[in-house]
């Protein structure tokens, strides 16, 4: 019990000291980013998608990641969809991926009606309690993560950002 | 190492503090006298914190989860729910405004008595379920427990 909460605690403390994502300034084409080392490895998980086939977070090593918590009931993640649905089309093919993490109490029963109406062309999955609690606990969303090539968290975002904050995050991890 | 240890603590803290924003605060029900016949009226003082909302019990979209309060049947049933007066609020999120409840409010319940109920001391469970955000971010469902004592005439 004390291992787990300890766990907690250290996932916590070092998701908190990531802190939310820096606005760069407008029009920067490239935005300064946590430096490498002191990046924090995000946590592995396996999860099923939408199509029931498994997804280990370990697998995308080499591959920049945006990793969002979200649920059909929250606002602020509806209006993010259409952006990740933008930015897996237009930067999947240079080694960049979305990964959707659904928190939503019902399942797939909530979340594959959502996500066929909304399009959604990146992978899907829904959470479990100990994948929630990896990263943790997200009691807030929308809660995303970019991650880079080496499996490294670069940022933590909390709550609605600017498209732009994403974006920038992504193109320069991709150089 | 003690150093971790603080920092693991004010992460501890800091966790649910994030959990706790929009938390409802739900006033407890004072005992409700019911009497032998009629309508008795049970009014539930429920509080948003500032900048938080809730669906309310007609949200626009069916994905939204809404304001619902049911108390399950016993010596009293309720015969009538009267959720408080919605506003349409546009927020950073939102395409278009959105159905929603905040700051201090009243669910009214209407409740009849059962032909079959003895007088005498008694109680009702129920539940208040709500699904709050402020104007960035969204916070999971949550389902607050009630009880409301009774008194049968």
């Amino acid at each position: 019990m004390k291992t787990n909460l300890l766990r907690v605690a250290v996932a916590a403390m070092a998701l908190t000291a990531l802190g939310c994502g820096q606005a760069p300034a407008e029009n920067a084409p490239a935005v300064s980013l946590k430096p490498g080392e002191k990046r924090n490895p995000a946590p592995d998980f396996e999860l099923t998608d939408s199509n029931g086939r498994k997804v280990k977070l370990s697998d995308y090593k080499g591959k920049v990641v945006l990793l969002n918590f979200w649920a059909t009931w929250c606002g602020p993640c509806k209006l993010e969809i259409p952006w990740f649905v933008d930015f897996e089309k237009r930067y999947k093919d240079q080694g960049f991926a979305v990964l959707g993490v659904s928190m939503d109490e019902d399942g797939w029963e909530a979340v594959k009606p959502y996500i066929e109406a909304k399009q959604v062309n990146y992978r899907v999955m829904v959470a479990t309690e100990e994948v929630a609690q990896k990263y943790g606990g997200v009691e807030a969303l929308p809660t995303t993560f970019v991650i880079d090539r080496e499996g490294r968290i670069v940022s933590t975002h909390i709550g609605l950002v600017m498209k732009k904050d994403y974006e920038d995050e992504i193109v320069t991890l991709l150089r | 190492m003690k150093s971790l240890r603080f920092f693991a603590s004010l992460a501890l803290l800091a966790a649910p503090a994030l959990a706790q924003q929009c938390a409802a605060t739900v006033t407890e029900p004072v005992k409700l006298r019911v009497a032998r016949k009629g309508v008795t009226e049970q009014r539930l003082k429920v509080s948003l914190p500032a900048g938080c909302h809730a669906n309310s019990n007609t949200p626009i979209e069916a994905f939204l989860i809404p304001l619902k309060l049911t108390w399950t049947a016993g010596a009293v049933e309720a015969a009538a729910t009267d959720y408080p007066k919605a506003s349409m609020e546009k927020y950073e999120f939102s395409e278009k405004p959105i159905s929603v409840v905040s700051g201090q409010f009243e669910i009214v319940t209407k409740f009849k008595r059962s032909a079959t109920a003895q007088p005498g001391p008694g109680s009702l469970t129920g539940k208040l379920r709500y699904q709050a955000c402020n104007d960035k971010m969204c916070f999971p469902p949550k389902t607050v427990e009630l009880r409301l004592p009774l008194l049968l005439e």
